[in-house]
């Protein structure tokens, strides 16, 4: 199925944390949704035009359904928030190019989300644990309010570090991998630009892939308007100016492959 | 019904084409639309060697439309004649692409190389406000816009258009110099310069500072801006600005344009194109058109 701009009707939503809602859309575009790809949800206020990136954070693939965790962060959001089942919302995707899951084939892998990146996590260690692996996840929170936990746990062993150390240990998702003594043969993560650069000097340290999944201010979301690029080590076949759109060359990359 | 119009000469099958740097080279709508549907196809702007472009941000929203300041990041002429020009040729549209530079040379180098191509007409952005050196500056004074439309018209194979910048005093006399200096043709408008202030951060939208604005909240200034160039010159004007519906553009062929293009709005519905396409057919029937040519500058004074 190539991209689309897509109808879909919200089946439930509901608020798991402050701030922080949980959503599940009816859509066909579930079938060929993976592991860190997303979607872009369009707000129904007319002079709010641009899609929002939001990603995949579970697929029911047979079942045609898209889970999305999402943190209210402007008027877009907010807007999000007041959707109620049955409504029917203009999504476009399924956009990005997701986690190579076959580059945790036989290794150990370990999941790194802080925050809001914490939800693309579940779909992939549910793939990965469908894949025969048994991912170590470890979830970065502000503070205890730890959603999506219980989801987590149903694919792997769960770690939790939160930063006023309320919850799990106090830190943040490296201080875990130290504290608990853990060893990664392989690191999937999703998170605030901070948390990605140290996951970065922590992997060529150990000399371990490190597959980062982006953020950037996005306007068409498919590879179009060159709005959304970040910074790589080699020039790449599209632009030939070392910028890689995340939209479509991403929004994950091997840690090596980008500056940040 | 005849939906056909022509323009220096091409003919393009409906008056719809693509705004320049809003719908890449075409393969990236692809999967969207079939764009043997399209009149034409306008490609991002391309220059003589690959440019960077700005540090991101680069976009924002802003009510009703959005700031850019892409900064003309491109691949080069190179790969657009290698990668982009094959694949497009593959589709029974027209093809223009879109030229920048930092020096009139610039402009020439690649106007030169597009000369043994296949591409039906140039487009030349005299008119991109992000980019420090060069472009804009073309654009905003007439005498320089008169000496560089006079050099390219001596070295392109293709019809040229001059695409004009908003940002001036008055657009008519910017029409008037392009005309004069022998251009086959006019689009108007490129982006308005903005501002986006972050009031939580204290910081700019963009890492550029200013952007160029597009999408709907600029079509009235748009329409004017056709209407009054159209008015100008005798040379056909392509119209763009905010397009997104067929009633949109019927606006802008009302107004005096002899061609519509869709930017922004892609982004918002990725089928807008073929959509604005069809929508104008239904208009004809509605209203017993037989002709598009006959909406051209149709408006009532
Ligand atoms: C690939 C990707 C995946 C994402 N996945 C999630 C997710 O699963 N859950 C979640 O809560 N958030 C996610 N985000 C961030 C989310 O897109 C923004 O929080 C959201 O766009 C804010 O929209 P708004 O209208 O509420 O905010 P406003 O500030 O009103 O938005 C204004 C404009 O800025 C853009 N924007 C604002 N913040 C961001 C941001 N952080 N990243 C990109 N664009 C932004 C908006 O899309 C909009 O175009 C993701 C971002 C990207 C790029
Ligand atoms: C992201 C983006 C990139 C653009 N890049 C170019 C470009 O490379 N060359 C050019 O002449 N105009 C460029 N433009 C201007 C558009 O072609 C068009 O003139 C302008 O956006 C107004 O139309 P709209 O409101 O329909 O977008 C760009 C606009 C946008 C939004
Ligand atoms: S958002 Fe347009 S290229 Fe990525």
């Amino acid at each position: 199925m190539s991209k689309q701009k897509a109808t879909a009707i919200v089946a439930e939503q509901r608020r798991i944390a402050p701030d922080i809602y949980d959503m599940w859309l009816l859509t066909d575009l579930a079938k060929e949704a993976y592991a860190g790809q997303f979607i872009g949800v369009y707000p129904k206020d007319g002079a709010r035009l641009l899609p929002r990136p939001i990603s995949i954070c579970e697929a029911d693939r047979e079942g045609g359904r898209l889970r999305i965790v999402y943190r209210i962060a402007g008027k877009g959001t907010e807007e999000f928030a007041g959707w109620r089942s049955g409504q029917s919302v203009e999504i476009l995707g399924v956009l990005g190019n997701g986690f190579p899951i076959q580059a945790a084939g036989g290794k150990q892998a370990v999941l790194m989300g802080g925050g809001i990146g914490i939800p693309p996590m579940l779909q992939l260690a549910k793939e990965l644990k469908a894949a025969g692996g048994e991912p170590i996840i470890i979830a970065g929170y502000r503070e205890g309010q730890l959603f999506l936990k219980k989801d987590l746990e149903q694919y792997g062993k769960v770690y939790v570090a939160t930063e006023d150390g309320s919850a799990g240990i106090k830190g943040n998702v490296l201080t875990v991998m130290e504290q608990e003594g853990l060893a990664a043969e392989v690191i999937m993560a999703c998170g605030p630009m901070p948390m990605l650069k140290a996951i970065k000097a922590y992997g060529a340290e150990k000399q371990i892939d490190a597959y980062l999944s982006l953020e950037e201010r996005m306007a068409c979301g498919v590879g179009a308007c060159l709005g959304c690029v970040c910074k790589t080590t080699h020039k790449d076949g599209h632009s030939h100016v070392n910028n890689a759109r995340i939209c479509t060359d991403g929004p994950v990359f091997e840690a090596r492959e980008v500056d940040i | 019904m005849n939906t056909k119009v022509k323009i220096a000469g091409v003919e393009f099958k409906n008056p719809v084409m693509t705004a320049s740097g809003t719908f890449g080279s075409g393969m990236e709508y692809s999967d969207f639309v079939d764009l043997n549907r399209l009149g034409g196809v306008v490609t991002k702007g391309v220059a003589n060697v690959p440019w960077q472009g700005n540090p991101v941000p680069r976009v924002a929203e802003t009510y009703g439309g959005m700031l850019n300041a892409i900064g003309l990041q491109n691949p080069g002429i190179d790969v657009l004649i290698e990668r982009d020009l094959p694949f497009l040729a593959q589709f029974d549209t027209r093809v223009i692409v879109n030229v920048c530079g930092k020096s009139v040379e610039d402009y020439l180098e690649v106007v030169e190389r597009l000369g043994d191509t296949e591409v039906d007409m140039l487009e030349i952005n005299v008119s991109c406000p992000n980019v420090k050196e060069g472009a804009i500056a073309f654009g905003q004074k007439a005498d320089c816009l008169y000496d560089i439309t006079s050099r390219i018209k001596k070295k392109a194979k293709q019809p040229v258009i001059m695409k004009l910048s908003p940002n001036v005093t008055d657009i008519t006399e910017m029409a008037k110099a392009a005309e004069a200096a022998g251009a086959d043709a006019l689009s108007l408008i490129n982006t308005l310069t903005g501002m986006k202030i972050d009031i939580h951060r204290r910081t700019f939208a963009l890492a550029n500072k200013t952007g160029g604005l597009s999408g709907p909240a600029i079509k009235p200034v748009a329409v004017r801006m056709v209407y009054q160039a159209a008015h100008a010159v005798k040379i056909p004007v392509i119209g763009m600005g905010g397009i997104g519906s067929a009633e949109d553009a019927i606006e802008f062929l009302l107004a005096g344009a002899s061609a519509v293009a869709v930017g922004a709005m892609n982004f918002v519905n990725p089928y807008a194109t073929v959509e604005v396409a069809e929508g104008i057919e239904t208009y004809m029937r509605k209203y017993g058109i037989e002709d598009v040519a006959e909406l051209i500058g149709g408006v009532k004074e």
